[in-house]
């Protein structure tokens, strides 16, 4: 843990900043002055105050956009904050889970023990919905931290939660994450078809296709 | 201000069957598509082919004839990742097993070029050599040991990889 991280995530503390950065990372791009002070319920300029202090801690990072308006201040490019991609994370006493992930990932590749390895995250995904059969997906991967949001009736997943370890065996963690996604759906007793590979920058190599209601009640 | 530099990667594959097996098919008809989605890539630059006509001609070369050949230019690191592993390749990547043997050694291999440089097959086969045999260094890398373009011009050992 750096002492970085930390004096970062405590700029969280305070309850606008805190439902300001919600706003911004949930969007998964940029969001305007104007529009995050509306979303979080604050004024424009107390608003601008705060994201300006989470860009300052790294937890957003600002640009400019052109304006398309007319009318005073047309031309002027806007101010937009979007989530800042470097991770931050706290653990006390000290964690170091990924270093050790990372070091087993390779094993795996090693080993060429892919179809293994796919097979015990289905599992592990059946684990992660425990006890819960018949709760909506979207809220168990949200737990999970996928982000999820709805996309022309699909349910696409905004944040991969195994970022890190997916840059350095994109293969090996994407098939992993697809297999859990199944496990996990079926353990809900959902349809594990409904999770595919639907890979796109930024985001998880997964999404989720719409529930067929006409299969189910055929 | 420096000169911009561009990704150099290639990558062998070898077939479990000759390319024009009825096992291999599935593979030779995703090429089009595959390919396509690579020209179209954001930060795509250039990528060897056999020919300008047939898209499912694969390049042919003196390294055996059971070994595939992927060797292509980008504009970053970034935007080779995001075509290889966040487009529908992955979902062609995923299904390798069943067109070529598992490889123990590197398959890949990546190094800066200066922009407007088109490296030659016979380099690429040598940068892949060194790293099979010296790990990754700027001259010779991979995604898990990757190198900005900065460390590869700073370094004067950049051209004597060429020998």
């Amino acid at each position: 843990m750096s002492s970085d991280d930390l004096g970062a995530l405590a700029l969280l503390h305070d309850p606008v900043r805190r439902s300001l950065y919600d706003v911004v990372a949930s969007r998964g791009g940029d969001v305007g002055r104007g529009e995050a002070a509306e979303a979080a319920g604050v004024s424009r300029t107390l608003a601008g105050h705060h994201l300006d202090k989470l860009v300052e801690a790294g937890l957003l990072e600002s640009g400019f956009r052109r304006q398309d308006k007319k009318g005073p201040g047309s031309g002027r490019p806007a101010k937009v904050y979007r989530r800042a991609r470097a991770e931050r994370s706290v653990s006390l006493p000290p964690r170091d889970y990924a270093a050790l992930a990372s070091v087993l990932a390779d094993v795996v590749d090693a080993l060429g023990a892919e179809e293994q390895a796919e097979r015990a995250a289905r599992t592990a995904g059946a684990r992660l919905a425990g006890r819960r059969p018949g709760e909506p997906v979207e809220r168990v991967l949200g737990e999970r931290g996928y982000e999820p949001y709805n996309e022309g009736g699909r349910l696409r997943l905004r944040n991969c939660p195994f970022h890190a370890l997916a840059e350095e065996q994109p293969l090996l963690v994407c098939s992993m994450n697809l297999a859990l996604c199944q496990g996990l759906l079926e353990a809900l007793g959902d349809d594990p078809g409904r999770a595919v590979l639907d890979p796109r920058p930024g985001e998880c190599c997964v999404s989720l296709k719409q529930t067929d209601v006409d299969i189910e009640g055929g | 201000m420096l000169a911009p530099m561009h990704l150099a990667q290639l990558n062998i594959a070898h077939l479990r069957a000759p390319i024009d097996s009825a096992e291999l098919a599935e593979f030779v008809a995703l090429l089009e598509p595959i390919n396509d989605i690579a020209d179209e890539a954001p930060g795509f630059v250039w990528r060897l082919k056999e020919s300008e006509s047939d898209p499912t001609a694969t390049v042919i070369h003196d390294y055996g004839d059971h070994l595939l050949v992927n060797f292509s230019v980008w504009e970053s690191l970034e935007t080779l990742w995001n075509y290889a592993y966040r487009s529908a390749h992955l979902g062609v990547l995923r299904r390798r097993r069943e067109w070529f043997l598992r490889m123990a050694e590197p398959y890949m291999v990546m190094w800066w070029v200066p922009e407007g440089v088109i490296p030659t097959l016979a380099e690429g086969m040598a940068r892949l050599e060194r790293l099979r045999a010296e790990g990754p260094s700027p001259e010779a890398f991979t995604f898990k040991d990757s190198y900005d373009s900065s460390e590869a011009v700073s370094l004067p050992a950049a051209a004597a990889a060429r020998k």
